[in-house]
């Protein structure tokens, strides 16, 4: 995932490698069960690759096994749901976001039942698989819906928080979940609120808004500007929707300029949220998009993919460096 | 009720729903009459339910997947007293909550519906849920012809049979017609029994107007672990003449003189009814 340069920077920093977000995901998930006899997690044939073989094993009553079938997984989850379960629904995101979109969108958002919707092995997190399997649409279709809290973390801590949360809402959330493992980038004792965003390093020259696996990528280039005199701030706008606008200005307002790095097309993603959001509050920073752009995605592993777009410490350093014109 | 009462009232509410979507302007007039029946028997003799108790953890649950045919389901929920009936007169209009398909801002609708091939993985939901609680209430659907050619209705049919939901029942209207036509000539579906049986499910197959054939299907439990599926034959535009097994009856709108041979047709045949009653 990181370059040497990267890999030395992250331990100059105190990174601490953790898992991945899968994991502490699936560990969290089996915690609030194994507490909550009404927390049901369903899964089609995904119980594997969600990391949640050992739930299976804790608490065969709490896992209900539908078989490749992304709609009736969606179809069941809210149903649960409906009748007082607090049910995760756990699937890949390339499946469960494209497949069982009008099942989000009609039976969980439009009814309005407090069901969780996991996806999982999210992004390019399976890049090498080809698009079947790449999820660089599912924010920005989930956006267009209604009734929908989503929630991309950055790292376990991000990750353990956004479940508990999820798991007592009373409205429909998303979480989406990479499978590469991830350093820590929460600062020890940081409280986490869905909808507010999580700054990590203060800045005033430029500011990266990223989300999810891109966040500690943003944090390394921070600290590679800052040996070339350039203040980055670094926001983990781990809430997609709703979004915390107010973080969003204030990066606008008080930066010179706005990177927004995300593991999604750039086309309906947080980039463009965030773009209108300043936009239609009068800010014009400097400004760009990092993600994937409307081409045939290329195939590689997550890291591959994301040196080649420009997720990367070195290449996000580089987009700052040309955009603050230096 | 006996079977004479709910057939007496069922003229009543063929009545009330063909003015509701005569006011309306809008509505799904022939599904509307071939459903209504299968609503009248589980509203009055099936379902464990009532205005008083919409929010009781043991209450059964009736999802309409069919949601397009919502105006026999108002129009019975009215009946059955979850909301006056004037309420009815707003059907469609603008912002009313009563919007043309099932929505869960209607006392007594469980789920919003309305895209097809819905309703069943939903109540399988619920009856997992049931079934986790150890609970004892049971899961209604009803089902349209033209939506079996859903893709979803099978998986949740497979994911049924294999979680053993014997507290599960899906009710197909099957009037044998959708807005194109026949399901023949749009997408043959039979034998419908056989795929069901091969799916895992006990099958009844039942006359979907006949309120003692209806009641003793819906109310004698399946085999244990098998989920009930019930064939109900009906008639598209049951009750009215020149509605009866017309497929442009599917989302047609009666116009006044429609409106009101099909009162005359329908009043008659309660006079005929209650004269044989007597």
């Amino acid at each position: 995932m990181f370059t040497p340069a990267a890999q030395a920077m992250a331990a100059q920093l105190g990174l601490k490698p953790g898992r991945a977000n899968l994991e502490a995901f699936a560990e969290t998930l089996q915690t609030l069960a194994q507490a909550d006899r009404n927390l049901v997690a369903v899964t089609s044939d995904s119980r594997g690759s969600g990391k949640l073989a050992p739930y299976g094993k804790a608490l065969p009553r709490q896992i209900i096994e539908v078989g490749i079938a992304e709609q009736n997984l969606v179809g069941i989850t809210a149903g649960l749901a409906a009748c007082g379960k607090k049910a995760f629904g756990v699937s890949p995101s390339c499946f469960l976001t494209a497949r069982s979109l009008e099942q989000i969108k009609n039976d969980v958002c439009y009814s309005n039942v407090p069901a969780v919707l996991v996806g999982i092995s999210s992004g390019v997190s399976y890049g090498a698989l080809g698009s079947t399997h790449h999820s660089l649409h599912d924010l920005a279709v989930l956006r267009a819906i209604h009734n929908l809290t989503i929630i991309v973390p950055a790292d376990n801590a991000e990750t353990r928080a956004a479940v508990r949360y999820a798991a007592q809402a009373t409205r429909p959330v998303f979480l989406r979940f990479g499978k590469a493992a991830m350093l820590d980038v929460t600062p020890a004792g940081a409280t986490f609120t869905a909808g507010r965003a999580v700054t990590l390093r203060e800045g005033r020259d430029v500011a990266f808004l990223a989300n999810g696996e891109t966040v500690v990528h943003a944090l390394l280039a921070a600290a590679l500007l800052a040996e070339q005199g350039v203040s980055a701030r670094v926001v983990s706008l781990h809430t997609v929707k709703p979004l915390d606008t107010a973080t969003v200005l204030a990066a606008g307002r008080e930066c010179r300029a706005v990177i927004t790095v995300e593991e999604h097309m750039l086309t309906g993603g947080v980039g463009e949220a965030v773009a209108s959001t300043l936009l239609q509050a009068g800010l014009a920073p400097r400004f760009k998009m990092v993600g994937f752009p409307d081409e045939d995605t290329v195939t590689g592993a997550q890291a591959d993919l994301f040196r080649h777009y420009g997720i990367s410490m070195e290449g996000l350093a580089a987009t700052a460096l040309a955009l603050l014109g230096r | 009720m006996t079977d004479r009462d709910l057939a007496l009232k069922s003229f009543a509410l063929r009545r009330r729903m063909l003015r509701l979507i005569h006011e309306a302007g809008a509505g799904h007039t022939g599904g509307g009459l071939s459903c209504l029946d299968l609503l009248n028997v589980l509203y009055y003799r099936v379902l464990n339910v009532s205005p008083q108790t919409v929010d009781a953890p043991n209450r059964d649950r009736y999802v309409q997947s069919k949601g397009h045919c919502v105006e026999a389901l108002y129009t019975v929920l009215a009946d059955r007293g979850y909301f006056p009936d004037a309420d009815l007169d707003t059907v469609c209009h603008y912002q009313s909550p009563y919007v043309g398909h099932p929505t869960r801002k209607i006392r007594g609708v469980e789920m919003n519906t309305g895209a097809l091939g819905h309703g069943l993985p939903i109540c399988l939901g619920m009856a997992l849920a049931a079934k986790l609680d150890a609970a004892s209430f049971r899961v209604f659907t009803l089902l349209g012809d033209g939506e079996l050619a859903e893709g979803s209705n099978w998986e949740a049919a497979m994911a049924a049979s294999h979680h053993q939901l014997d507290n599960l029942v899906a009710i197909l209207d099957h009037n044998t017609l959708q807005i194109t036509g026949h399901t023949r000539e749009v997408m043959a579906n039979e034998p419908l029994d056989e795929k069901w049986r091969a799916f895992g499910w006990e099958v009844r197959s039942v006359d979907g107007h006949d309120y003692a054939q209806l009641t003793a299907a819906l109310t004698t439990p399946p085999p244990k672990g098998k989920p009930l599926f019930i064939l109900a034959h009906t008639v598209k535009g049951k009750g009215v003449s020149f509605m009866e097994n017309v497929a442009k009856w599917h989302h047609g709108v009666p116009s006044e003189a429609e409106l009101a041979q099909a009162i005359t047709e329908l009043t008659a045949a309660e006079a005929k009814l209650k004269e044989a009653a007597s």
